[in-house]
């Protein structure tokens, strides 16, 4: 596949997921405000991911438009982080939560969107006009994104010895999965590898959990290969859920 | 030759979708009309990536200028739409309705903390209960005076 093509579907999916599991929340958030918020980040992220599928349609060049890329590849065809695929809680859902679990769902809400927020930052200034568009406009949007999740952290992580116990959790869970934030190659003049953002990411990120009285894990030397594909179990059953509508209905449109 | 003056008063006259206080130009949705070989043409820019009323909001503009002949709708998205291109009408407007504009430029929008008024008794004591709202663009927030809760249209 064509290396810019790869590089905006990385972007594209990940954003695409990442509102499928935000907008697990919908009618089920903690209080309304919040299930307000996670459903308004969920809509950002997915008309982020639909500028940045049809854009992918155009390099494709296969006449395929941004529901088709949606709703209708195979699970090897999606790029998304294998991160925002895992389940909003990772504990098996016998506890009565609904298999919705808010520390989890906060913390990598606050860590995706710091990714996003410094990746856009840079693609900004891509060479591809289409890119640096979409970018700029996203930019504006993470920005609410990172600053209402990170608010979340702190007051969890920082809050009642339940709240710090159960966002530590969540931390020790996912931070392996943060490997793959930098993994993705670049492109020359379209957008940088994701490497070049880790250093930018990994400080903010300590100052996060050091407001938040969290502690950092240790380093995990798993690589996720969601970017290349290779996906974790759970992504056969979200997308059995996100494209159950199309195959259903094939070719349905609003 | 299409009447351009005519079409644009006619523009002017189509209410944003979610909150019909205002006009699409009003809010700065609208960036230009101009007329071309093939009849009209009407540049938008949408407000956020993820607005549903995107698609109305171009259905509306091309209804409303039918009688002018072909219409068609071009969504520009660069520059992004910015809280900054609400006109002094359209803020005027949002606070009659009881939302309130946004109180500082799109360059502050995440910085700034604001400190608002109720759009309702005026009180100032007020505190925000979420970043987000009924819709992308506002937040909710609550007067501690009257009770009632309002809007807050952020800026972006």
């Amino acid at each position: 596949m064509d290396a810019k093509l790869t590089y905006v579907l990385q972007l594209a999916d990940t954003c695409l997921i990442h509102a499928q599991r935000l907008g697990e929340w919908c009618g089920h958030a903690p209080v309304l405000e919040e299930d307000l918020a996670l459903s308004n980040m969920a809509l950002d992220l997915l008309g982020q991911a639909r500028a940045l599928l049809t854009y992918a349609g155009q390099l494709e060049g296969a006449g395929r438009d941004e529901d088709q890329l949606a709703f209708l590849r195979e699970e090897r065809d999606y790029r998304n982080l294998v991160l925002v695929e895992l389940p909003n809680a990772a504990a098996s859902p016998s506890d009565g939560s609904g298999g919705r679990d808010f520390a989890l769902t906060t913390l990598r809400n606050a860590a995706v969107s710091i990714w996003l927020e410094l990746l856009y930052e840079r693609l900004q200034a891509s060479n591809d006009a289409e890119l640096a568009g979409i970018a700029a406009k996203s930019l504006k949007e993470v920005r609410y994104h990172r600053q209402h999740s990170s608010d979340w952290v702190v007051r969890l992580g920082d809050g009642t010895a339940e709240s710090q116990a159960r966002m530590q959790t969540a931390l020790v869970v996912l931070t392996p999965y943060f490997n793959e934030l930098f993994a993705a190659a670049g492109v020359a003049g379209v957008g940088p590898a994701w490497g070049e953002i880790e250093a930018d990411w990994r400080a903010r990120w300590a100052t996060l959990l050091a407001e938040a009285t969290l502690t950092l894990p240790r380093d995990s030397a798993m690589q996720p290969q969601g970017h290349l594909g290779i996906h974790s179990e759970h992504m056969g059953h979200l997308l059995g859920t996100m494209q159950h509508l199309q195959r259903a209905y094939p070719g349905g449109v609003w | 030759m299409v009447n351009l003056a005519a079409a644009r008063e006619r523009l002017a006259a189509v209410p944003d979708p979610e909150i019909p206080a205002v006009s699409l130009v009003e809010l700065g949705i609208v960036r230009d009309l101009r007329a071309t070989d093939a009849g009209l043409e009407v540049v938008l820019t949408p407000t956020y990536s993820g607005c549903p009323a995107t698609e109305l909001i171009a259905d509306d503009v091309r209804a409303a200028l039918a009688e002018f002949g072909p219409v068609t709708v071009t969504l520009q998205r660069a520059p992004a739409w910015t809280t900054d291109w609400i006109t002094p009408t359209g803020r005027e407007k949002l606070q009659q309705y009881g939302i309130v504009p946004p109180q500082c430029g799109s360059a502050q929008a995440i910085s700034v903390v604001p400190r608002l008024r109720c759009p309702r008794c005026s009180g100032a004591q007020t505190e925000q209960l979420s970043r987000f709202g009924s819709t992308p663009c506002k937040s909710t927030w609550r007067c501690i005076d009257c009770g009632e809760p309002f809007e807050y249209f952020k800026p972006i």
